[in-house]
């Protein structure tokens, strides 16, 4: 490569930065001082450079939060270090919402206007905010900008808040008010995120004892490997060495596992195919970037019961045959992510991860890695591009990342509710789970309640249970006034309607009703919610968060947006005929053609709100159902 | 090792596999794409970011075809035929696909100066880029911030418009006319010139071709190979002499002729075809189909000819 | 891969390892190699005895070329010339690719058998993707090998000192070609110095400014009783003549063929009118020719080719129609249905003795160091080369408008900026045993202290060339135009002007 690097001396901070995930420069070539044998040696090369790439996030990560920004001399040294070509390590960067490219106020707040928080607060969350601070990105030492979901959805308001420095890094203030935002710029560069209250989970049912993924939510210590175990931790695992390999497998498939993620994958078939893969090495990804809005249940998970995930993604690579893990978290969430690494380093003290897990003579660890605002890199195989230092980008499939996943390598991934649900099993027996739900989907499901019903939070019900039921948990419509329509799945998934409060919640229920359970996102709106501006922001959202990589999403994306910011302005082009014409094309291009799920569901909400005449006048096109 | 025979050259002995394209049995070589057994039917199938020098990156999605059982359309140019494969390349639903695909780029980028398919295949397919709206104007989209965007103005159709960079003596760069093939990113990179000065920045409607923070071309890695260009479907990334050539009315492909000849510099061989027009050369090309270096070119074979016609 | 080469230059940059070795230690490392592959048992002992002769002659050759002094005489740690041993050696297939760092030493043909020893050590010929690869740096060096532009072979390498081959050219030609060798560039300089050699005819050079040692080329040039220059331009060298022949530009303007590294023959086509007056250079020499009373008539290229592949097997199956379809032919191509070698010498791996042919000999060489050697008055290295967007003495790249062109200058490393004291673009005097010149410094990372690097495209700027040493190499009449001691000194304005150091520190 004719690597010329950024001509320009990054400061001491950036150095520092760099060198706290990539250790001391190996030479003068690569970013350290030139010494004599540096006159006649280099080791380096694609291979190498290929090698260390993925280690480009991480970094990037440690200049945002030491300096506030990615300079071009930081970025020039961090390339430099890692043998990268720095328009690539450019364009990987300039892919997140999270890394600035400018000076930035070393305070940045980013405040969630996103469907949850906007349907809670019956308008746009961020405009009291922009009236009082000024308005998105104003301010010098503290500035603030509107956020996509931020997974603090049964608050109904939450912030993300970016702190540069020494201490710098992230943390989270939920529910958010006007006057936190008033201490914020008061405290300013003072602010340690370290010392934000870390925010609660509300899980009405906790310590009801019915739940089970929930069951130690609140119960035990997050921090404390040996509260974990006394509420029956590491069991599972026991047993999974127990039974080998292909006793899990069979469990899972007994089981009826289907995966929680979207697709509704089985289990047991996908652990199976990576376990017999003769490629090595294998790989085992944790997909914790919950970013559907509307989603806050791996939230509550890792915030509050982090070993679980450490122990079934433990399970999980030596079923499979894979020594090495990740877990892939979203960077919204600092709190997770440091109760995460306390907890994988304190099961690696205790011979939980490393050489001998539990002293089975069998290797597993893993690392935990942070996404910087970038709902694409949940899409798997965007993760994988995400973890290995490359854009976001998803792949074209097939090949599937059962055959060439991480790394080009046989990988396994699964979400974090499909995991845990995996500790359930093994705890229980696959019988008693299978009797659990409804035939073809067994167990237990999470629904992140949000919106305008009385009691919001992360609910846990067998499959099966139906949409009305859910709802009275909740208490119901907030103040008891009338459902307009409940969005099912998030941002990628559909409108129902108070006629189908029957609708049983299973993955045969919602296909019959031509929805999805999605990430178990259920946003209630009543009749105040403005739909027409809430189904605009979704628009947004895709346009916001496709990858820009295949023509139908880019574009397609853009233009959903700007018909729908037509049709509430009343504005049509045309004919709204002419205008619903033009979604029609789109839903079917996007749909279609698209590379992945992003594109393929971007107009789904929006179909769907039309059908149910939730844009505009309110009428309702087709006949209101779901397809 | 103590090998003495000879390591044999790889010899193509692949399968044998049968499949359907438009109701025609058809039967290639294992490995081939649904895109190179629709070519061996004579059945056009428009491209964009595909180029049979480069691994396809299967982005703009106008080569869809449709294969029974699969629920998504499918990109022929990247899918290699599989055994009893059924596909339909003229269905509803692929014309549909096709021709949004046209309409989203014809109502966003300039094509003014790709290639006549682009143009006769917005017509055969019906793309109406009018329906999205008058074209927005020029935006500065160097500087977006991924996730950060302002709504454009109601009414207004977004396209990718800005200013032309010309900020060295050989090629200009309109990006005003990029679809974003990624053809210019992979030439620059592993799959010819490995020399990364440009990748793929920002992200969505805001993604865009950039250097290491939008830093000119003499400030970047750039060697002026002009791989990119030679790859370049739109014209966006074009030879000084063209663009002059072009902005003053002068540009006359009729009056041009292109000679193949061998480069006068090195002894790599590379083969040039010399585009001449009025006895002067105004712009270099090298053959996709030659094995030498198959298209690809360095500083001195694509711009060092000033030196045959006398400066 | 491994990159061998004083400078980290950009190919090196893309290297496993690279290995900044000193001048001129090319052997060195080759021999320590050897021994190292020897050593470890490394050896391929199958193809040596087969397909090779003279194992225990080079077996003992390199015996004192042990990793310790491997080490002290190329710069490179023990290790590492280890490891490039084992890699080479333990490889499927493996390629040493060479250009002008191997040749331009007075030690040129040496250097290139230090290498093919390695190759026959371990197999690694005449296999596909296996083999020795001289990267040539005009579009048709090789071409005019072939054809017969060396002084003692005809066409094809056919030789000028074997009686039935000269007999076959005299039959075709009708005349008597002279039964012995001439004189390679080299040799023509001493001739030209000795006064045996008092009229020269250059076609498409430029020795006023190509040639080592400048000062006394252009000496000897302008002693000639009669020059003539035949080319596109008036190079220095054509203004020195008395009669000079405006030429066609072969690579544009004429028909006809040229030879890549690879030993590919191409057609080149005109593409381009000839300015006013110039010709085709098969029209000159015809023209010539004819005045001196011998007409060829107005023969085309492609006559002329015919008539060659009629004289050189290796070119007989080179018809241009089928250099046209099949995008070029590679050498020996014998006959009209061969489709050409794409390599060489894989005869070697023949079971059949008789086609195996003769057993490839192992040519054991010497070390010796660069001629030229550093002392105190002299303490510098100086190394030259090409960049990336230029050519030779820029005749034909200085026309154009490259974004990547600067300026002739010194490069040096940030040590040795710094301790002369000089800073980026200052002006330096620069001396060798031969003759000095004046240069503007230039801040290059990719040279160690001690060594420093010049091109020599802008001979009218700073002539490189002033600085170098001419003796050549005995073999091949190449110059040592890669090692040169030199002493850099500050100006006399500008002594007393603080150094700018700021670019040192850049990542």
């Amino acid at each position: 490569m004719d690597l010329r690097t950024i001509d320009a001396s990054p400061s001491a901070e950036e150095r520092l930065a760099v060198d706290s995930v990539l250790g001391a420069p190996e030479s003068g070539w690569f970013g350290g001082e030139r010494t004599p044998l540096d006159g006649h040696v280099a080791i380096g090369g694609l291979s190498l450079a290929e090698s260390r790439r993925h280690l480009l996030l991480p970094a990037l990560h440690a200049l945002q939060a030491r300096v506030g920004s990615i300079s071009p001399a930081g970025l020039g040294y961090l390339a430099t270090r890692l043998d990268l070509p720095p328009a690539e390590a450019y364009g990987v960067a300039s892919a997140y919402a999270l890394f600035s490219f400018e000076p930035t106020p070393s305070v940045v707040v980013h405040v969630c206007d996103d469907v949850a928080c906007r349907a809670a607060a019956g308008g746009d969350p961020t405009d009291e905010l922009a009236q009082r601070h000024g308005p998105a990105g104003s301010g010098t030492a503290v500035t603030w900008w509107p956020s996509p979901c931020l997974g603090h959805c049964e608050h109904g308001s939450a912030a993300l808040v970016q702190v540069a420095g020494v201490r710098g890094g992230r943390g989270s203030i939920a529910p958010f008010a006007i006057g936190d935002m008033d201490r914020l710029v008061a405290m300013g560069a003072e602010l340690d995120v370290e010392d934000l209250a870390v925010p609660l989970a509300l899980v009405p049912q906790a310590g009801a004892g019915s739940t089970r993924l929930l069951r130690r939510v609140g119960q035990v210590d997050p921090a404390s490997l040996d509260s974990y175990r006394a509420a029956g931790g590491y069991r599972s695992l026991r047993r999974a060495l127990d039974l080998g390999p292909a006793g899990v497998i069979a469990e899972l498939k007994d089981a009826k596992l289907l995966g929680r993620g979207g697709a509704a994958f089985p289990t047991g078939a996908k652990w199976e195919a990576v376990a017999r893969n003769p490629l090595r090495p294998h790989y085992f990804v944790a997909n914790a970037d919950e970013s559907e809005p509307g989603t806050f249940k791996d939230r509550v998970l890792l915030d509050h019961d982090p070993y679980a995930l450490i122990e079934a993604l433990t399970i999980a690579g030596i079923t499979t045959g894979a020594e090495k893990g990740f877990v892939y978290l979203r960077g919204e969430y600092p709190v997770a992510a440091r109760r995460l690494e306390h907890a994988a380093a304190e099961a690696r003290n205790r011979g939980l991860l490393g050489v001998d897990v539990m002293g089975s003579g069998l290797t597993f660890d893993l690392e935990v890695r942070q996404g910087a605002g970038a709902y694409i890199a949940g899409e798997e195989t965007a993760l994988f591009n995400s973890l290995e230092g490359r854009r976001p980008e998803p792949r074209n499939k097939p090949p599937y990342p059962v055959d060439r996943g991480l790394f080009d390598k046989p990988t396994g991934v699964n979400n974090v509710e499909t995991l845990l649900s995996v500790l359930d099993i093994l705890a229980v027996g696959a019988a008693a789970y299978a009797a659990i739900g409804t035939p073809d989907s067994t167990g237990t499901r999470l629904f992140c309640l949000s919106g305008r019903v009385e009691h919001p939070g992360l609910y846990e019900v067998p499959m099966g249970t139906t949409l009305g039921a859910l709802l009275e948990m909740a208490g119901g419509v907030a103040g008891g006034r009338p459902l307009r329509a409940v969005l099912m799945g998030g941002a990628a998934g559909s409108f129902v309607g108070p006629g189908d409060l029957d609708l049983p919640l299973s993955f045969e229920g919602v296909r019959a009703a031509g929805t999805t359970l999605g990430s178990g996102v259920v946003v209630v709106l009543d009749d105040t919610v403005d739909t027409t501006a809430f189904v605009g922001r979704i628009a947004q959202f895709f346009r916001d968060e496709s990858c820009g990589q295949c023509v139908p999403c880019r574009v397609g994306t853009q233009r959903q947006e700007e018909i729908l910011g037509r049709l509430a302005a009343g504005r049509p082009l045309g004919s709204v005929d002419d205008e619903l014409a033009l979604l029609a094309d789109l839903d079917q291009v996007m749909r279609d053609a698209s590379i992945c799920g992003l594109g393929q569901t971007a107009s789904s909400v929006v179909m769907s709100a039309l059908r149910r005449g939730l844009i505009g006048n309110g009428a309702p096109q087709g006949n209101g159902r779901n397809p | 090792m103590t090998t003495l025979a000879p390591a044999p050259t790889p010899v193509a002995l692949r399968r044998r596999i049968e499949l359907s394209i438009d109701g025609e049995a058809v039967t290639v070589a294992e490995g081939t794409t649904i895109l190179q057994a629709c070519r061996t039917l004579g059945i056009e199938v428009p491209t964009l970011c595909y180029l049979e020098t480069l691994a396809p990156v299967n982005v703009c999605r106008v080569c869809v075809v449709e294969v029974e059982g699969s629920r998504a359309l499918v990109p022929s140019c990247s899918r290699p035929v599989a055994p009893g494969m059924v596909v339909r390349t003229g269905s509803e639903r692929v014309r549909t696909s096709r021709r949004m695909v046209l309409e989203l780029l014809a109502s966003s980028v300039d094509l003014s100066t790709a290639g006549g398919d682009v143009h006769r295949w917005i017509d055969e397919y019906g793309a109406n880029a009018d329906r999205h709206g008058p074209a927005g104007g020029p935006t500065a989209r160097d500087r977006a911030h991924a996730g950060h965007h302002e709504a454009s103005a109601v009414g207004e159709a977004a396209t990718v418009a800005q200013v032309v960079k010309r900020d060295n003596d050989q090629y200009v760069r309109d990006y005003s006319k990029c679809i974003l093939c990624y053809k210019c990113v992979e030439a620059c990179g592993e799959e010819a010139q490995n020399t990364f000065a440009i990748a793929v920045a920002g992200r969505g409607f805001d993604a865009r071709i950039s250097t290491e923070f939008d830093v000119a071309l003499p400030d970047s890695a750039c060697v002026y190979c002009g791989n990119c260009i030679g790859v370049c479907p739109t014209g966006a990334l074009m030879f000084v002499s063209e663009h002059d050539l072009r902005a003053s009315g002068e540009w006359d492909e009729s009056r041009q002729e292109v000679t193949r000849t061998v480069c006068p510099y090195c002894g790599v061989g590379c083969n040039l075809e010399l585009h001449v027009q009025d006895n002067r050369i105004v712009k270099v090309t090298s053959p996709l189909d030659h094995d030498v270096t198959r298209g690809n070119l360095c500083v001195k074979g694509r711009f060092g000819f000033e030196f045959a016609q006398g400066g | 891969m491994y990159a061998v080469d004083p400078r980290r230059s950009t190919s090196a940059q893309w290297a496993d390892v690279w290995m900044g070795i000193d001048v001129g230690s090319d052997i060195a490392l080759a021999n320590t190699v050897g021994r190292e592959i020897i050593r470890a048992g490394l050896v391929n002992t199958e193809f040596v005895r087969r397909a090779t002769t003279g194992f225990e002659e080079y077996a003992e050759a390199v015996e004192p070329f042990t990793l310790a002094e491997g080490e002290r005489l190329t710069g490179v740690p023990a290790d590492l010339i280890a490891s490039l041993a084992h890699d080479y050696a333990r490889a499927d297939r493996a390629q040493l690719c060479w250009t002008l760092g191997i040749t331009e030493h007075h030690s040129a043909t040496d250097n290139v058998l230090a290498l093919c020893d390695l190759s026959l050590l371990t197999g690694h010929v005449g296999r596909f993707g296996s083999g020795l690869v001289p990267l040539r740096g005009q579009n048709n060096v090789q071409g005019g090998g072939d054809m017969g532009a060396l002084p003692n072979k005809f066409p094809g390498f056919q030789d000028v000192e074997n009686d039935d081959i000269r007999a076959k050219f005299d039959a075709r030609w009708g005349v008597s070609v002279p039964p012995t060798r001439g004189w390679h560039l080299s040799q023509m300089f001493d001739a030209m110095e000795h006064g045996e050699l008092r009229a020269l005819y250059v076609l498409g050079e430029n020795p006023a400014q190509s040639e080592a040692d400048t000062p006394r080329a252009v000496h000897l040039l302008e002693g000639l009783d009669h020059l003539v220059v035949q080319d596109i331009f008036l190079t220095k060298t054509a203004q020195l003549a008395d009669v000079v022949l405006p030429a066609a530009l072969a690579a544009f303007e004429s028909e006809g063929t040229v030879t890549s590294s690879e030993r590919r023959v191409q057609r080149l086509r005109p593409a381009l009118q000839p300015p006013e007056g110039a010709r085709d250079d098969l029209e000159i020499i015809c023209e010539l020719a004819r005045r001196l009373g011998s007409d060829w008539g107005h023969p085309s290229a492609e006559e002329v080719w015919d008539e060659c592949r009629s004289l050189s097997p290796m070119h007989t199956g080179m018809r241009y129609d089928r250099l046209e379809s099949l995008g070029g032919i590679q050498w020996p191509c014998p006959s009209e249905d061969h489709p050409g070698t794409p390599f060489l010498h894989g005869r070697l791996w023949a079971e059949d003795p008789d086609k195996r042919g003769n057993p490839a000999p192992f040519m054991p060489v010497a070390f010796e160091p660069p001629l030229d050697e550093l002392s105190e008055e002299f303490p510098l290295r100086l190394t030259t080369g090409r960049r990336l967007d230029s050519f030779n003495t820029g005749v034909q790249s200085n026309g154009y408008a490259s974004p990547l062109r600067r300026p002739e200058t010194l490069d040096l490393s940030p040590e040795d900026m710094a301790s002369l004291g000089v800073g980026e673009g200052e002006v330096v005097r620069i001396t060798s045993r031969r003759g000095s010149i004046s240069a503007p410094v230039h801040l290059e990372r990719s040279l160690r202290p001690g060594l420093a690097f010049m091109t020599f495209h802008f001979p009218d700027q700073v002539n490189t060339n002033v600085l170098t040493l001419d003796t050549w190499d005995p073999k091949s009449g190449t110059a040592e135009f890669k090692a040169t001691a030199i002493r850099v000194e500050r100006l006399p304005d500008a002594v007393g002007a603080a150094p700018v150091l700021e670019t040192a520190e850049a990542g």
